[in-house]
C-alpha cells in the first residue's frame, strides 16, 4: 500500500467496481431502490415490521439451513434426530431455539405488519396488488410454519398435522381422495413427513422468496404508504424529489438497524430464557414422540392458526366450519375494495371506523385465546360470538367504513423533527 | 403519534401475556406439589444421578443421555462416573439405556416403561415430584399400589423401602348433580403413611427432589449455560441499542 491509499489501491478497485457496474448495473438498482428510494419521512413505530420480516426470514433461512445439516426426514430418526441436534451437535440448541421462536416472531411481526395496512389503508388505491402479494405470502408462510411443524415428529406435530389434513377430507366427493393425496398415505406417516420436509426446506421457501421480491417490486413502483395515509408523490420539489421523501439510505436504514437491535432483544429474550414460552412456542407434549396409537386429550395448534381453528370449531358442523375457515382468510383479499372510506389513515377516519377496527381486533386476539381452550359450551359461545363479529367487520365495511363524520387530511404529513 | 405507541405497546404485551393451557396432566388436579428444585445445586444433582442409577435405570431408558456427558456437567472424574453410575456399560460415551428388553417390560409389566429424557418437558418437574410421592396401597392393582397423580399406572412403588407404604384417605364432599339433587361422592383428603420407611418424609421429598432435579438437567442439558449466555448476549445488545439509536438521532437531525 502506498501512502495514499484512497487514489492508488482504491482507484484500481473502482476500476473494477466500474467494470462489473457497465455490465451489471447495480449502481442503478441501489439508487432506485435504496439511497435514492424516497419514503415518507414520518414513519412511526409501525413501520419497524416489513424490515424486521425480512430479518426474520433471513433468520429462518440461515437457522434453518444448518438444521438441515443435522435432522433427518424419516419417521423412526426425526424426533431423536431433533434431540441429537438439542444434545451433541455443537450449538445445536441455539440454533433450534433461534428457529422455533423465529416461527413465532415470524407471526408476530406479520400481524402487526398486517394491522399497520389496516390502521393505516395501505391496502387502498394504488396498493391494491401490493396487499394481494402480501395475503399471499401470508399464505404461503402459514403452509411453511405447518408443514414445519410436523418435523420434531413430537405428539403435537403428528395429531396437529392429523387435525388439520383431515379438515380437506370434509370437501364433498373430492375430500377423502384429497387428504390422501396430500398425505400420501392412509394416515400421517413416514410418506407424509418427507414430503413435507421437501416443501418446508426448498419448495415453499423459493416461493415465499420469490413473492417478497415482488412484494418489493409492487412497494418501490407505487411508493409507501404513511401513517397520515397521503400520497407523498402528489407534492414534489423543483428537483422532482417528493417534498415530504426522505431517500430509504441512510435515514431508514439507521432507523430500521436500531429496531432490528429493540426486536433482538425481545426476540433473544426468549430465545434464552423461555424457548417453550410456557408451551406456547413449543408445545409440551410435542417433547413426546409421535405415537399413532395415543391420541393426546387436548390437541390445539400453535398460537398463530388458533384465530382460524376457534373459528372452524365455532360452527356445528365440519364442512361449514372448513369454509367459515377458508372466507375468514379469503376475505381479507378482498379489503382493498371492501374499504370505502374516503379518507385512508385512522387518524382521519370516523368514530365509527376505529370502533369497528378495535372490536376487530379484540375479537381475533379473543379467537385466537379460544382456539387455544379445550371446548365448553362457554367457549364455544363465545367462539361464534366473535366469529360473528369477525365476518360482520369485513362483509359490512363497504357500508360501515362510509358511515360517520371523518377528518380532513392534511396536506403535508406530519413530522415534528426533535 | 403516541396513541400509536401506545397501541403497539397493548398489542405486543397482550399477545406476549396470553395464558397458556395447563401441563398435560394426566389427572390429579389439584393435588400438584412444587418441586422447588434448584438446577445450580451440583451435588443435588449428582445425588439425583446417583438415585437415578440405582432406582429407575433398571427399566427406564434416558437414551439421548451419555455418561460422558453426565461427567462433564456433573462435575465428576470419568472414574467417579465409572464407579458410581454405570452399571455394566463398557464405553463411557454410550447412552443411558436399561438392560430390560421391551418383551421382558411387556410380559412383566404389561406396558413398556417410557424414557425418561424428556419427561420433565413433557410432564414438567412438579408432576413427576408429586407422582414419585403419590404411589398408595391399592390391593386390586398387581403390584398393591396405584398412583394418584396416574390412576391405573402400571409402575410398581419402586421407593417404598425409602418412603414407606401409604394408604388414601377420602372425605365424603356433597356435588349439586345435574338433575339439582345433591349426592355425597368420595373424594381424596389425604395420605397416612401406614408402614414407615427407611427414610422420614423429609428426607424422602429430599430424595425425590434430587431425582427430579436430575430429571430437569437431563431435560434440557445446556439449560444453565443458556440463561448464563443469555444473559451476555442481552447486555452486548442493550449497548448496540443505545448506540443504534445515537446513530439514528445523529443521521436524523437534518430532517425537519
Amino acid at each position: 500500500m502506498s501512502d495514499n491509499p484512497a487514489t492508488v489501491g482504491g482507484g484500481r478497485i473502482e476500476r473494477l467496481g466500474q467494470w462489473v457496474d457497465d455490465r451489471l448495473g447495480f449502481s442503478g438498482f441501489w439508487k432506485a431502490h435504496v439511497s435514492e428510494y424516497y419514503a415518507p419521512k414520518n414513519f412511526n413505530i409501525w413501520y419497524y415490521f416489513g424490515s424486521l420480516a425480512l430479518v426474520v426470514l433471513v433468520l429462518q433461512l440461515v437457522t434453518g439451513i444448518l438444521l438441515t445439516m443435522n435432522y433427518k426426514p424419516s419417521a423412526a430418526e426425526a424426533f431423536s434426530s431433533v434431540e441429537y441436534i438439542m444434545r451433541d451437535v455443537n450449538w445445536g440448541w441455539f440454533i433450534r431455539y433461534m428457529h422455533s421462536t423465529g416461527a413465532s416472531a415470524f407471526f408476530v411481526v406479520i400481524y402487526l405488519h398486517m394491522f399497520r395496512a389496516l390502521l393505516y389503508g395501505s391496502y387502498r388505491k394504488p396498493r391494491e396488488l401490493l396487499w394481494i402479494i402480501g395475503m399471499f405470502i401470508y399464505l404461503v408462510l402459514m403452509a411453511e410454519a405447518f408443514m414445519g411443524y410436523l418435523l420434531p415428529w413430537g405428539q403435537m406435530s403428528y395429531w396437529g398435522a392429523q387435525v388439520i389434513v383431515s379438515l380437506f377430507g370434509a370437501i364433498p366427493v373430492i375430500g377423502e381422495g384429497l387428504s390422501e393425496w396430500i398425505r400420501g398415505d392412509y394416515f400421517i406417516s413416514d410418506i407424509t413427513l418427507n414430503r413435507f420436509f421437501a416443501f418446508h426446506v426448498i419448495a415453499l421457501p423459493l416461493v415465499l422468496l420469490l413473492l417478497v421480491v415482488v412484494h418489493l417490486g409492487a412497494l418501490h413502483q407505487v411508493g409507501s404508504n404513511n401513517p397520515d395515509g397521503i400520497e407523498i408523490k402528489k407534492l414534489k420539489g423543483s428537483d422532482g424529489i417528493p417534498l415530504d421523501g426522505i431517500p430509504f439510505h441512510p435515514y431508514y436504514t439507521v432507523k430500521d438497524f436500531f429496531g432490528t437491535v429493540v426486536f433482538f432483544i425481545i426476540f433473544f429474550l426468549v430465545v434464552f430464557f423461555a424457548p417453550e414460552m410456557g408451551g406456547m412456542f413449543l408445545e409440551h407434549a410435542n417433547f413426546e414422540p409421535a405415537d399413532r396409537l395415543k391420541t393426546p386429550e387436548h390437541i390445539a395448534p400453535v398460537w398463530y392458526f388458533t384465530p382460524f381453528y376457534a373459528i372452524l370449531r365455532a360452527l356445528p358442523e365440519k364442512l361449514m366450519g372448513v369454509i367459515a375457515m377458508g372466507g375468514a382468510i379469503g376475505l381479507l383479499f378482498a379489503l382493498p375494495w371492501l374499504d370505502r372510506s374516503p379518507v385512508k389513515s385512522m387518524r382521519y377516519r370516523s368514530v365509527i371506523s376505529k370502533v369497528m377496527l378495535g372490536l376487530f381486533v379484540i375479537s381475533f386476539l379473543a379467537l385466537g385465546y379460544l382456539g387455544l381452550m379445550p371446548v365448553t359450551d362457554f367457549y364455544t359461545l363465545l367462539s361464534r360470538i366473535f366469529t360473528g363479529f369477525y365476518f360482520l367487520f369485513l362483509i359490512t365495511m363497504p357500508w360501515w367504513s362510509r358511515m360517520g363524520s371523518h377528518k380532513n387530511e392534511p396536506e403535508r404529513v406530519t413530522y415534528a423533527s426533535r | 403519534m403516541q396513541a400509536a405507541k401506545i397501541w403497539a405497546v397493548a398489542l405486543l404485551l397482550g399477545l406476549a401475556g396470553l395464558p397458556s393451557p395447563a401441563l398435560a396432566a394426566g389427572g390429579g388436579e389439584g393435588l400438584m406439589q412444587q418441586a422447588n428444585n434448584d438446577l445450580e445445586n451440583v451435588n443435588s444433582l449428582q445425588r439425583g444421578a446417583r438415585n437415578f442409577m440405582n432406582y429407575c435405570v433398571g427399566c427406564h431408558s434416558m437414551q439421548y443421555v451419555r455418561y460422558n456427558r453426565l461427567a462433564t456437567d456433573l462435575g465428576l472424574s470419568e472414574e467417579q462416573l465409572r464407579d458410581n453410575l454405570i452399571f455394566g456399560v463398557d464405553k463411557i460415551n454410550a447412552y443411558v439405556t436399561t438392560a430390560m428388553t421391551r418383551e421382558q417390560a411387556t410380559s412383566w409389566f404389561s406396558a413398556v416403561p417410557p424414557d425418561l429424557s424428556l419427561t420433565s418437558r413433557s410432564r414438567g418437574v412438579d408432576w413427576i415430584y408429586t407422582y414419585l410421592k403419590s404411589f398408595y396401597l391399592d390391593n386390586s392393582r398387581t403390584f398393591g399400589v396405584n398412583n394418584k397423580m396416574l390412576e391405573g399406572s402400571s409402575m410398581p412403588h419402586v421407593l417404598w423401602e425409602l418412603q414407606g407404604l401409604q394408604t388414601a384417605v377420602y372425605r365424603d364432599e356433597a356435588v349439586m348433580e345435574d338433575s339439582g339433587k345433591e349426592s355425597m361422592v368420595k373424594v381424596f383428603d389425604h395420605f397416612t403413611l401406614d408402614e414407615e420407611g427407611s427414610m422420614n418424609p423429609k428426607e424422602f421429598d429430599g430424595f425425590v427432589r434430587d431425582t427430579v432435579n436430575f430429571m430437569d438437567y437431563v431435560g434440557e442439558p445446556v439449560k444453565i449455560k443458556r440463561q448464563k449466555i443469555g444473559m451476555m448476549v442481552l447486555g452486548f445488545l442493550l449497548v448496540l441499542a443505545v448506540l443504534a439509536y445515537a446513530l439514528k438521532v445523529e443521521y436524523w437531525k437534518d430532517i425537519h
